[in-house]
């Protein structure tokens, strides 16, 4: 009984190893690529660690790498980016908290159907909300800008906001709001005074959530963010996949890396952090 | 009897509360409802590049389906669906009911497993594009080590690019399965494997007739999560195999992509966007029907 149960034991770390590595590889191939030199990438020897190291792609990859005429790297799209990030992130916490807000404490009449509506709202492609969406912000004069590429980051993830919001009200006490109420609290003084200041664990994590997806869109920044506001992966993808002439796969790798590097970082830095966005924003499937 | 009080005497912060909710009403009336409103609008009528006021009935949709690349788009995403959901659905229990045997450095194999979710579909689909290069990826590192018969020219074959469009996507969220699944396993009551272990119940029989269906609830969610994900499937494709080699690797969310933009024809990819709602909708609605049911039956709130 025992040797079998060690062979079981044996089984499962065998399992799990490899799946380490599968998970692993990529990662590993990226890296050590993006440290070689053209000359030894094109030996073929793709697991190799680099016989010379080399930074020189990681700079190109920066700050000279082409997209067409365009030869400044991916710089551009990395400020870009932290610039539709920031924003991104602020306006849809604070919309996304006052509503949870409204709809778990005060409930004014209608806000459950809307709520349901919203819910509902999660699950329809972007593609149908595309078109009428460029007219709508077209109408507004903010098509192609850096205001209209946040309001359509807030409007995708309102569900998920006010949702992680909601829920996490729904389960304080109610009594300190009535407290507050009968203290002559107003509507957006206990916002402030008493929930705001509450609620800096699920701001952690709505924070993450949104840095993360956010940052990792492609299909909204293509559309709505205008050339001057590309973020980082849509200029990822232009280096990569629209260059003429050889493929600088060293450089390509270093840019894909350099992409990543935001939403890795927070999610190495968040831990367990990152697993509860996961699991309080799966609540609405 | 009270006298009819009007509510905002009643409560007056109801009406902060209401005006609060404004930007909210406004995003759920034009941002959601009216968009597909108008989408459907469209497609009854014959727009091309621009709307158009004349109405065509149901011919656009007639169409798309004699349209062979929405066809193949849609052959193509079934596929990819059936073994993208099935693949992360496996893969990430096995890893979950594995990872919570008590094993050593659970914490590390978490990370490594949960950190390619972390990254975009973007970068996903270029990592997995330079592995499976035919002449320098891993193809080449197999052959060199003297397995000359190994193919691994997927990406380049139009019967096999799909395969690798679920292998990438798989790599990225099957963690996120594992997640979600052991924390529905973590949450199961302790009681149950003492009573299985007295009772010498094997362990995957507790796993197989107890376990598994308690976990029904996560897996509906997941399964829906990943159904979600199946119908966006866009950024990994244009960035892996820009739908190619030819059309091979065409999906709905490019080809309607395709047809706003590149090929101005509005009308036919507004129906295409509908057609892709609807079938989105008719798979998922049995399932919260069965759960709304099931909840109320075991008086869930």
């Amino acid at each position: 009984m025992n040797s079998r149960l060690s062979v079981a034991r044996w089984g499962i770390y065998c399992f799990l190893l490899g799946a380490a590595l599968f998970f692993l590889l990529p990662a590993y191939v990226m890296l050590v690529t993006s440290l070689k030199s053209m000359d030894e990438i094109r030996l073929g020897h793709l697991f190799a660690l680099p016989a010379e190291l080399t930074i020189e792609p990681w700079r190109s990859a920066w700050s000279s790498a082409c997209t067409g005429l365009n030869c400044e790297g991916i710089r551009g799209g990395f400020w870009n980016s932290v610039g539709i990030v920031i924003p991104s992130t602020v306006v849809p916490i604070l919309l996304g908290a006052l509503n949870g807000y409204a709809l778990s404490f005060w409930r004014p009449r209608g806000s459950q159907a809307l709520f349901a509506v919203l819910m509902a709202g999660a699950f329809i492609p972007a593609q149908v909300m595309m078109y009428p969406l460029i007219q709508i912000l077209a109408v507004l004069g903010i098509f192609g800008s850096l205001a209209g590429i946040v309001l359509v980051h807030t409007i995708f993830s309102m569900p998920v906001m006010t949702l992680l919001f909601r829920n996490y009200y729904l389960s304080i006490p109610t009594e300190l709001f009535h407290a507050a109420r009968i203290d002559g609290g107003g509507f957006l003084r206990i916002f402030f005074e008493l929930v705001l200041p509450m609620s800096v664990p699920i701001v952690t994590v709505a924070a993450i959530m949104q840095i993360t997806g956010v940052w990792n869109d492609y299909i909204l920044g293509l559309v709505f963010a205008g050339r001057e506001h590309l973020p980082m992966t849509v200029q990822l993808n232009n280096i990569i996949n629209t260059t003429t002439g050889t493929r600088l796969y060293n450089v390509n790798m270093a840019a894909t890396i350099l992409t990543s590097l935001v939403p890795l970082a927070v999610y190495f830095a968040s831990g367990r952090w990152f697993v509860r966005g996961i699991t309080a924003g799966a609540l609405k499937g | 009897m009270t006298a009819p009080r009007s509510w905002w005497k009643v409560r007056p912060g109801q009406l902060s509360a209401s005006v609060a909710l404004l930007p909210l009403a406004m995003i759920v009336l034009v941002a959601y409802a009216g968009t597909v409103l108008w989408s459907l609008r469209v497609s009854l009528t014959d727009a091309r590049t621009f709307p158009s006021d004349v109405y065509v009935g149901l011919a656009q949709y007639e169409r798309l389906f004699h349209n062979e690349r929405w066809l193949l788009s849609l052959n193509n995403l079934a596929l990819y669906g059936l073994l993208f959901i099935g693949l992360c659905m496996v893969v990430g229990l096995l890893l979950a009911v594995f990872i919570d045997q008590k094993v050593r450095g659970e914490g590390l194999l978490r990370t490594v497993f949960l950190y390619p979710y972390a990254m975009s579909f973007v970068a996903t689909g270029l990592v997995w594009q330079w592995l499976l290069n035919p002449e320098l990826g891993l193809q080449n590192a197999v052959q060199t080590l003297g397995f000359d018969g190994v193919q691994i020219d997927w990406i380049v074959d139009q019967d096999k690019v799909m395969y690798t469009i679920v292998l990438a996507t798989v790599w990225q969220a099957s963690g996120f399965v594992m997640a979600l699944l052991l924390a529905g396993l973590r949450s199961i009551d302790a009681q149950i494997w003492n009573a299985a272990r007295i009772d010498g119940i094997p362990t995957w029989q507790v796993y197989v007739f107890i376990v598994l269906p308690m976990l029904g609830e996560s897996i509906a969610t997941v399964f829906v999560l990943l159904l979600t994900a199946t119908v966006k499937l866009f950024d990994a494709v244009v960035s892996m195999t820009q739908g190619g080699p030819g059309n091979a690797s065409e999906v709905p969310a490019k080809f309607i992509m395709d047809h706003l933009f590149g090929r101005a024809n509005l009308a036919l990819a507004s129906a295409g966007s509908v057609v892709l709602l609807l079938s989105f909708l008719a798979l998922v609605a049995p399932l919260f029907y069965a759960r709304s049911r099931y909840q109320k039956r075991v008086g869930h709130p």
